[in-house]
């Protein structure tokens, strides 16, 4: 029942990434060209930017959530790539919790590191 | 008179009761245009190598026997010309990602087990229908054009032989099985799209498929077994998603009431079974 | 009867690659695993490389003064050019897996028209914006940086 699920959640993330990641690849990637979301200087890892974007509600959550739907989408092709090679049952269970617990354990560690980018940068 | 033209066959050779792997062996022979790869294997087992072993039956690619590795891509042996291939070698090795029992001969079996597993059958809540039928089922061109191009699979299991994901994982069903359930799941007499779905929802349904398309480019019998498996999944998110419509199995056809022997015309003899 | 087990006979990762010269859309879907595991490496390392911007602008200057110079530089286009890639050829792979792009069954008449050849103009398309896309990163990437 779960390969049905989370085959239609795959896709679902893919397109949520194609938007959110898209945007973030202009900002970062195309900013000579495009040159969005780059208040503060023209290059976009300059601290002034990136202290401009993390006081932004927008980016953060927007952050938070392509963080969440890059790290389900990477992991379960990854699962997928892993699970064609034919491993037995019981590294099949312990490749699901492996996976499972690394990919929220990053989810938390980047949720928690784009919320205390934002505090930090209120008080700025 | 001038030289016939020679080919030399390149064959995987493959004895279990020897104890040797499987290897290589070069035979050359004459051939006409108008020759087959199953043709000339039949010379050579005349004429070179009478242990050689291979499956074939009626010759002309509606029995599904003869599939094999021929030059690097896998077909059936009598639909391939010799002279079409256009090189001096032809490697002829058994159909990769099965066990290979002897010679060119696989063990289909894990195949045919995947097949009966998704139960490629009508399944109706009406089943005595299905077994003592009364009249035959109501289905409109438009229906039959859903499924027919996925009927005409010999089950030859060249498909399986060029799918990447048969290639490493044994778990996986392949591009024949998923594609016969779902010419089932498309068949508007059937109903057992809630009894395939229980085995389709798991890891023996089409999620490990990434379309690379090579079931599709080999089939010797144009059935298109990507195109299937992509209906079959577009079928199954839309279920997830609660958005499918299921439809009805179709109906019986109903009885004519009216029916007058013309003048002159006798009755038929009584049923003899 | 089959009295032995048989002798395996899988392709193994060679049939993922390749195994023998069949159908472009083989290479798409391998350069599609090849791209995908490139970012998930980039991405992993990505999260702990910006995490660093929650600890103030030094522990930010110094995070991103590892990560710079020339082979990061052409190694960040490549990620690019790799979401390129994945991101289109992922938009064609929805398109044909819910069932859009590869036509409705046909009666086969030899020779045959598959899905395969129903979906090439959009493999091509696809293949044309991803270069696109490419060129445009990298011209930003190289020349006007």
């Amino acid at each position: 029942m779960r390969d049905q699920r989370l085959w239609t959640w795959h896709l679902a993330a893919g397109a949520i990434i194609l938007v959110l990641l898209g945007l973030h690849m202009i900002i970062m990637h195309l900013d000579v060209l495009v040159g969005i979301f780059n208040p503060g200087s023209p290059h976009p890892t300059d601290w002034v930017n990136v202290v401009a974007r993390a006081k932004a509600g927008f980016f953060t959550f927007s952050y938070i959530v392509l963080l969440g739907a890059a790290l389900f989408h990477g992991l379960y092709g990854f699962r997928n790539i892993l699970f064609e090679l034919g491993p037995g049952a019981e590294l099949k269970k312990a490749l699901n919790v492996v996976l499972t617990l690394g990919g929220l354990g990053l989810f938390a560690f980047g949720t928690w590191a784009a919320w205390a980018a934002g505090a930090l940068a209120r008080t700025l | 008179m001038t030289t016939p033209d020679t080919v030399t066959y390149r064959l995987r050779r493959y004895d279990p009761a020897s104890g040797q792997p499987p290897a290589w062996e070069d035979i050359t022979i004459p051939v006409t245009p108008g020759m087959t790869v199953l043709d000339g294997l039949k010379v050579i087992k005349e004429t070179a190598s009478p242990t050689l072993a291979w499956r074939s039956s009626c010759r002309m690619g509606v029995c599904g026997s003869c599939g094999m590795f021929i030059n690097g891509r896998p077909q059936l042996a009598c639909n391939t010309q010799i002279k079409e291939l256009g090189t001096p070698v032809v490697t002829v090795a058994p159909l990769p990602n099965f066990r290979i029992i002897r010679d060119l001969v696989p063990d289909l079996r894990p195949m045919f087990d995947a097949h009966a597993a998704l139960m490629p059958h009508i399944i109706r809540d009406d089943m005595t229908e299905v077994f003592e039928p009364t009249g035959e089922f109501l289905q409109t061109p438009e229906e039959l054009e859903h499924f027919l191009q996925f009927t005409y699979c010999i089950k030859c299991g060249c498909c399986m032989s060029a799918c990447p994901t048969m290639a490493t994982d044994p778990a996986y069903s392949g591009p024949m099985p998923l594609a016969q359930a779902h010419r089932y799941n498309a068949d508007s007499r059937d109903g057992g799209f809630g009894s395939r779905r229980r085995v389709l929802a798991t890891e023996k349904g089409p999620w490990k498929c990434h379309y690379a398309g090579e079931c599709s480019q080999v089939c010797p019998k144009g059935v298109d077994p990507a195109r299937a498996i992509q209906l079959m999944k577009r079928q199954l998110v839309f279920d997830y998603l609660k958005l499918f419509k299921h439809p009805c199995p179709s109906k019986v056809a109903p009885k004519p009431t009216e029916i007058k022997r013309r003048e002159g015309v006798p009755e038929a003899p009584a049923p003899t079974l | 009867m089959i009295d032995n087990q048989g002798h395996p006979n899988r392709l193994g990762v060679w049939g993922w690659l390749g195994g023998g010269k069949w159908g472009a859309e083989r290479y798409l879907y391998t350069l599609h695993r090849l791209t995908g595991l490139g970012l998930l490496l980039y991405f992993l390392l990505h999260i702990f490389v910006t995490s660093a911007r929650a600890l103030g602008p030094e522990a930010w200057k110094a995070s991103m003064g590892r990560v710079t110079g020339p082979i990061f530089t052409v190694g960040e286009f490549l990620v690019f050019a790799a979401f390129a890639f994945h991101a289109a050829n992922g938009i064609r792979l929805v398109l044909i897996e819910l069932g859009w792009a590869i036509g409705k069954p046909i009666e086969p008449v030899y020779p045959y028209r598959t899905s395969v050849h129903e979906q090439r103009p959009l493999a091509i398309g696809v293949m044309v914006v991803a270069g696109l896309v490419a060129l445009a990163g990298g011209l930003d990437f190289f020349i006007l940086h």
